[in-house]
């Protein structure tokens, strides 16, 4: 699961016409760089209005269906009229939602979960045949849908509703991080026998009011919403795939939510007093993939020389505009179970040169996959050539298809532009690092490490598990295969009547895109 | 040549021309990189995942066998039915068709009074003021490209002045018409240029000939002479460009569409091609090329009628 949407569109039709907003931006504000206000007259939380948020979507054959979301809008517009057992909160840990607790077996392998009293818009109460029949559907090996892989695990067979609002769920085999599972992309709970989502019904704080496929989508507030109705009347989702449009609509007042702006647009509206700026920091993890399985990264030395001739800080001020922060070569800064003990990397040129001579790779010339399928890539590739030419290798940028590039870098080439957004690190190691991983893009298979993976989450006790995931991400820092430069902020514009956007949830999370906290001023 | 005979003729032609190019268009869909199993698995490329999506959208059939399928379904007038959304193409297609429908008749209606008239305007008195002052607006507007035009008036009209909405973001357009005035203007400035251009020339050249002499030495002058003998003759090769005009409109300005996010055909197919939604290619290119064998025929006949020695045989 990924979370990843920026494959699709946006990026190259930013590209077709970029500029269009900086356009408009220096007309309007005569270009001056400066610090970012995200100074709102909001005021406090008020009833009522139409909130209008302008996104990115798929065009007219978009759907509504749940379990089908992969875009941004498409996983915004999910969470406004469903819910999930559980979602990540802004440490990425896991909270509990339409599941009120959970409560393991001694061995991990039947899980206990009463559901919060809860009603679909249609007045039906939430039950546990409702949590069973989504993810029969998800899990349906028939289809294809995201969460499927993090679901699989289920023994659906062998799992019941003990009552109307109890179940328990039996896995394939014990696994500690469960609740990760059931906060996974996806992972939505839609009424028994729901298939077809021209209108769908689902428990969450928006009830589906009319659709324009690729045009607009109109909700209303749902007032038996199980948290507490939305201050919103209506919200109302339209889509552009140029960034420069949701600009210019949200600066004319067309809308007053403009999701996903780049760190320029931000830079040169800040001063204007028509937009605030919301940054999410620890967003999207920017790095560098070496394959450890075949030369020249099969060399420890040479992995390490990486580390430290990378300048992070030049890559966070010049690719990312200096909306992000530096990384340490570990997935998920500022999330749950996170390393932060260990020391950040710091450059160091004379060291790096060292273990280029000592692995007998001055002057090795090494292609770098890379493709324009996420903002920020090229750019990168050949800020980090010209850094490695100083410590003596030869990078060269090699520019992919977009459209196939991460299946293209699975298996082939020895380095790849990477990035991902956020998920809780356990998934991470899951989907990427073990020696049966589907998507291990390093190539990092240790049975020692696997073996570790394995007995954190197969230990119900909380210390032992953090304590594994400790180690294992002092072995990845220490020679993994993934150089993390750095954390991009993930950036939205309001207008400045609008209050209750949460800064503090990296995308992907449960208080991203979400606007049942939203008020218009 | 008789004009049904003529038109029999070029009707033939035209089906002929839609045959070719439904085959083409599947060549070439199947020829894009990456199919679409593994663009829509994006960047969580699990192989067994990519499999299923592949079987599940009967991408494991042989090409050959698809474009059967695709064909049959063709003639029966079934478009097919979208990867993505799994619903029939028709269906979502035709609020996209009537945005770009609407906007190319809203520029037709304004742009083919206006352009004809300057184009008359500026032959009354070739060389003269007026005239040189059309060429030169008119020339200056076709020299910039599309989208810069439109991101400037965006920028002035729509974001600075506040005078008019910048985009079309989520309205009925019909019923806000203020946010068809900046697409309008940047679909306007070459057509414009062009057709007043032809009409000019076409003036000055139907004046000068044995037509029009003959008709004022029968004593007919003024508005008469104008509108009656010489317009004619030199629209022949006016409706001709306008064809090319109203094809690419409705083809959908994709650049326009995108500016001013206005949901046309233009952005399905930017939006189909980047999601692989093939069946959704494959039915807006057929589409595509309906329109443009429809419209340049009809193009031809009426030119045919207006002046039948020019013999449009194309």
């Amino acid at each position: 699961m990924i979370y990843q949407p920026v494959t699709v569109p946006r990026v190259s039709r930013r590209g077709l016409l970029g500029g269009a907003a900086a356009v408009s931006a220096a007309l309007l504000t005569g270009c001056g760089p400066s610090a970012d206000p995200a100074s709102t007259s909001a005021g406090q939380p008020r009833r009522g209005g139409r909130l209008r948020a302008a996104f990115a979507g798929g065009g007219v054959n978009e759907t509504l269906d749940p379990h089908l979301a992969n875009l941004f809008n498409e996983a915004s517009r999910a969470k406004a009229m469903f819910d999930k057992l559980a979602d990540y909160g802004p440490d990425v840990s896991i909270q509990p939602r339409l599941a009120e607790r959970w409560e393991p077996n001694s061995d991990l392998t039947r899980w206990r979960i009463t559901l919060r009293e809860a009603t679909f818009h249609d007045g039906r109460p939430v039950r546990a045949v409702d949590v069973l029949y989504s993810y029969a559907r998800i899990t349906d090996p028939e289809r294809a849908f995201r969460a499927k892989a993090s679901l699989d695990l289920l023994d659906l067979p062998n799992s019941r509703a003990v009552g109307d609002r109890t179940l328990e769920l039996a896995l394939k085999r014990p696994f500690a991080e469960f609740p990760n599972a059931l906060a996974a992309f996806g992972a939505y709970i839609v009424p028994e026998g729901a298939d077809s989502f021209e209108r769908p019904v689902g428990s969450g704080p928006f009830t589906f009011d009319s659709w324009q496929p690729g045009r607009s989508l109109l909700l209303k507030r749902y007032d038996g919403y199980w948290e507490g109705a939305a201050h919103l009347d209506e919200l109302e989702y339209l889509i552009s795939n140029e960034e420069s449009a949701r600009v210019n609509a949200l600066l004319a007042g067309q809308v007053e939510y403009a999701h996903d702006i780049t760190p320029t647009t931000a830079r040169t509206h800040a001063d204007g007093g028509r937009m605030a700026v919301v940054r999410m920091p620890n967003s999207t993890m920017q790095s560098l993939a070496m394959k450890v399985d075949r030369p020249p990264f099969d060399n420890r030395d040479l992995r390490e020389a990486m580390f430290l001739l990378t300048d992070r800080q030049q890559l966070v001020d010049t690719v990312l505009a200096g909306s992000g922060q530096v990384g340490n070569d570990l997935f998920g800064k500022g999330y749950q179970y996170y390393a932060d003990d260990i020391p950040q990397r710091i450059p160091d040129l004379d060291r790096a040169r060292f273990l280029v001579d000592k692995a007998g790779a001055r002057g090795l010339r090494i292609p770098l996959d890379t493709a324009s399928v996420a903002s920020g890539f090229v750019e990168a590739a050949s800020v980090f050539a010209d850094q490695a030419k100083q410590a003596g290798l030869v990078i060269e940028p090699a520019l992919g298809n977009k459209d196939t590039y991460w299946k293209d870098i699975l298996n082939s080439g020895v380095l790849a532009s990477y990035r991902s957004g956020a998920m809780p690190i356990e998934t991470h190691i899951s989907q990427r690092l073990l020696t049966n991983s589907t998507t291990n893009a390093t190539r990092w298979a240790r049975p020692e490490f696997d073996a570790r993976y394995a007995e954190a989450v197969s230990s119900a006790d909380e210390a032992t598990r953090r304590q594994a995931y400790g180690d294992m991400q002092r072995t990845l820092h220490a020679e993994g295969g993934f150089l993390i430069w750095g954390f991009a902020d993930f950036l939205v514009a309001t207008a400045p009547r609008v209050g209750g956007v949460s800064a503090d949830a990296p995308a992907n999370t449960l208080d991203w895109a979400r606007f049942d906290k939203v008020w218009l001023g | 040549m008789s004009l049904p005979r003529y038109a029999a003729g070029r009707l033939l032609l035209g089906l002929g021309q839609v045959a070719g190019i439904t085959t083409i268009v599947f060549v070439l869909t199947e020829a894009l990189p990456g199919d679409a199993a593994v663009v829509i698995a994006g960047d969580h490329p699990d192989p067994a995942r990519i499999a299923a999506i592949r079987a599940q959208l009967d991408l494991d059939q042989p090409a050959w066998q698809r474009y059967l399928d695709w064909l049959t379904d063709l003639i029966r007038g079934d478009l097919g039915v979208s990867l993505i959304s799994q619903r029939p193409i028709v269906e979502r297609l035709a609020d996209s068709a009537a945005a770009t429908l609407l906007l190319a008749t809203v520029t037709l209606l304004v742009l083919v009074p206006l352009a004809v008239a300057l184009g008359m305007l500026a032959a009354r008195r070739e060389g003269g003021r007026l005239d040189r002052a059309v060429s030169a607006v008119s020339v200056a507007l076709y020299a910039v490209p599309e989208f810069a035009l439109a991101i400037l008036l965006i920028a002035v009209f729509g974001v600075r002045l506040g005078w008019l909405p910048p985009t079309a973001f989520g309205a009925e357009l019909l019923a806000r018409p203020a946010v068809l005035v900046l697409p309008l203007l940047v679909l306007l400035a070459r057509p414009i240029c062009t057709i007043s251009r032809l009409t000019r020339a076409g003036m000055l050249d139907a004046l000068r000939g044995e037509h029009v002499r003959h008709a004022r030495r029968l004593g007919i002058t003024g508005s008469r002479l104008w509108l009656r003998h010489a317009l004619p003759g030199a629209l022949a090769p006016v409706v001709q460009q306008l064809a090319r005009t109203t094809d690419w409109l409705l083809g959908g300005v994709i650049v326009v569409e995108a500016v001013f996010v206005i949901p046309g055909l233009g952005t399905a197919l930017v939006d189909a091609v980047s999601t692989r939604d093939i069946p959704t290619v494959q039915a807006l290119c057929v589409l595509v090329a309906v329109t443009t064998v429809v419209v340049n025929l009809a193009a031809d006949l009426v030119a045919f009628r207006l002046a039948p020695r020019i013999g449009v045989v194309r």
